[in-house]
């Protein structure tokens, strides 16, 4: 186990501990406000102080937390439930017109600039949290599909393969029984990766007021309250923030690390 | 070459085209009437069919959709509901603004990542490269807005060297003009730096690994040496291919930059034109976004092709 796995494993974890606690207990009502006590920096009774209505920032990060991850995890699913089976097909019909359009549909997709289209969809169809986890999502699609395509593709050729072809199995079975957990570690690498970048653009949406909604409490909202109030409470913005960069370090650091762990060949390279 | 230059330009072609469909569909089902959103709630029926006239909204959408495509080739870009000016201007006055703001922070991330990322290869294992790599790791992690509030807070608001957002204006002179751009172009710069450094460094790796890097060691020359002869240019290809998609990221990127800097920019144009429901113009804009990318892809393909002849086999 190496470093960046042990890092990024605990502060993911710690994350995620702070979202599944957040339902249970929070220090304070996250919603509840409280004026006379507003803009308090960090101290014994609020641990990251309060905001300008007074709310406890500690609990409204625990509670932010929640929407980062609902976010960023389900547009990871919209990513692999679409993305992987169309790079499973795209590698069985290698060079056909099936991996044509595919391919050529992902090109399309990257060519677009993905936090334009984000907020174009979030301002059209009403921002929320449910449209900025499908215009996530939708990027996150072509991702899951090169990854899925590039990683069978090699495999197609291998001995195994083909004696399941010999044996009469079809390319969508072997596809599903002998492609997929071979490439199973990619994919999880590329998850993790597409999960903190998930949790970057959700934070961007909800900045420019896109994302999840009042009362629903997010770290990007958290940080568009703060922007007007930098210079006499900089701790309300530097409190997000730094919550934002440890998850997100923490994600790309268990992706670095698990990927190293689980592909013995890059070790040896690395050495 | 030739043959290989047109397949693409077909391909090029045949992505626009299906671009300015989605993006015309995406605005076609967008809920809202732009005519009876300028007129306000209060407007006759007469009235609006009129404007909706006017605006050419009451043609099929197939008609619109050519007249769209077909104004776009020729440069122009239709005509704003709200403010009844060519978008094209629009576009060109917002285009001062985003494209310096790019070549900027793409200018400074360059000159960040190269040497970080060349200073990290070749320190590979030992305590340079570990920090360097650490530091990128932050780099990447951290949100380009929240940083941009972290700069205004220390140089604007503390030290007082820059203003907090607005833009001089090139009337004012290079300088200040330049200066106005320097917070947001650093703030975009940083985490698109981080992650070229470690292209660079990866890519510098791989190539050190080559059998031609060996030869250049086994002749006498120095680690520096050999790495700056033979491997610095072959190390750049995959270097070349992130900057690409990085001048896009960074025209399109500067959307959210410029509303933290209040930059009236092309970000800010398609911001202000979505609450205004001004639909033409988010869908120029919008285009005009996309045609920069795809063209930026197929530019850099071109020269690797041009650079690499083994490339043009590819596609």
């Amino acid at each position: 186990m190496s470093r960046a796995l042990w890092l990024g494993g605990a502060l993911s974890a710690l994350v995620l501990v702070a979202a599944g606690l957040s339902f249970l207990w929070t220090p304070f009502d996250h919603a509840a406000m409280n004026i006379p006590d507003k803009l308090q920096t960090p101290n014994g009774t609020h641990w990251l102080g309060t905001d300008h209505f007074g709310r406890d920032l500690f609990s409204m990060i625990m509670v932010g937390a929640r929407t980062s991850i609902a976010v960023a995890l389900v547009a990871v699913g919209i990513g692999i439930g679409l993305g992987v089976p169309l790079g499973l097909w795209a590698a069985a019909r290698q060079g056909g017109w099936a991996d044509e359009i595919i391919m050529r549909g992902n090109d399309l997709i990257f060519a677009f600039p993905s936090l334009v289209i984000a907020i174009l969809i979030t301002a059209i169809f009403g921002a929320g949290a449910v449209n900025a986890i499908i215009a996530i999502g939708i990027f996150n699609i072509p991702v899951f599909a090169r990854v899925t395509r590039g990683g069978a593709l090699p495999l197609w050729a291998r001995e195994f393969i083909l004696a399941a072809r010999v044996s009469g199995k079809g390319a969508a079975r072997i596809s599903v029984e002998h492609i997929l957990p071979n490439i199973a570690n990619l994919l999880i690498v590329q998850a993790t990766i597409q999960f903190s970048l998930g949790i970057l653009a959700e934070a961007a949406l909800s900045y420019v007021g896109l994302g999840a909604q009042p009362p629903t409490p997010s770290w990007g909202r958290m940080l568009a309250d703060a922007q007007t109030l930098v210079s006499i409470a900089p701790h309300m913005a530097l409190v997000p923030g730094i919550a934002i960069i440890l998850t997100v370090l923490g994600l790309n650091l268990l992706g670095d690390g698990l990927r190293d762990a689980l592909d013995p060949k890059l070790r040896v390279a690395r050495t | 070459m030739l043959r290989y230059a047109l397949k693409r330009l077909t391909s090029l072609l045949i992505s626009l085209a299906i671009a300015s469909l989605v993006i015309f569909a995406v605005i076609e089902v967008a809920p809202g009437d732009p005519a009876s959103f300028m007129l306000g709630v209060n407007a006759q029926e007469d009235t609006l069919a009129a404007l909706r006239a006017e605006l050419g909204l009451d043609q099929s959408k197939v008609q619109r959709y050519l007249a769209w495509v077909g104004g776009m080739v020729q440069g122009d870009f239709g005509t704003s509901y709200q403010y009844r000016t060519p978008v094209s201007d629009m576009i060109a006055q917002r285009l001062w603004v985003s494209l310096p703001l790019a070549l900027y922070s793409l200018a400074l991330s360059t000159l960040i990542a190269f040497p970080a990322g060349i200073y990290a290869a070749s320190r590979r294992g030992k305590a340079g490269d570990v920090g360097v790599m650490g530091a990128t790791q932050i780099g990447i992690a951290i949100p380009n807005f929240w940083f941009a509030m972290m700069l205004v807070l220390v140089f604007a608001i503390n030290l007082r060297w820059f203003s907090a957002g607005g833009f001089a204006g090139w009337d004012k002179g290079v300088f200040a003009a330049l200066k106005s751009l320097t917070l947001p172009a650093i703030a975009l710069a940083l985490p698109q730096a981080a992650i070229l450094a470690r292209v660079m460094r990866s890519s510098l790796l791989d190539i050190m690994g080559e059998d031609f890097m060996r030869t250049a060691r086994a002749k006498g020359l120095t680690r520096a040496q050999a790495l700056r002869r033979h491997g610095l240019r072959n190390a750049l290809i995959p270097v070349l291919t992130i900057l690409g998609l990085q001048f896009s990221f960074l025209l399109a990127g500067g959307i959210i930059i410029e509303q933290v800097f209040y930059l009236p920019g092309l970000g800010r144009l398609i911001f202000q034109s979505i609450s205004a429901r001004d639909l033409i113009v988010v869908e120029s804009v919008t285009m005009l976004l996309v045609f920069a990318v795809i063209v930026v892809n197929f530019a850099v393909d071109l020269a690797y092709a041009a650079v690499d002849p083994r490339l043009r086999g590819r596609t």
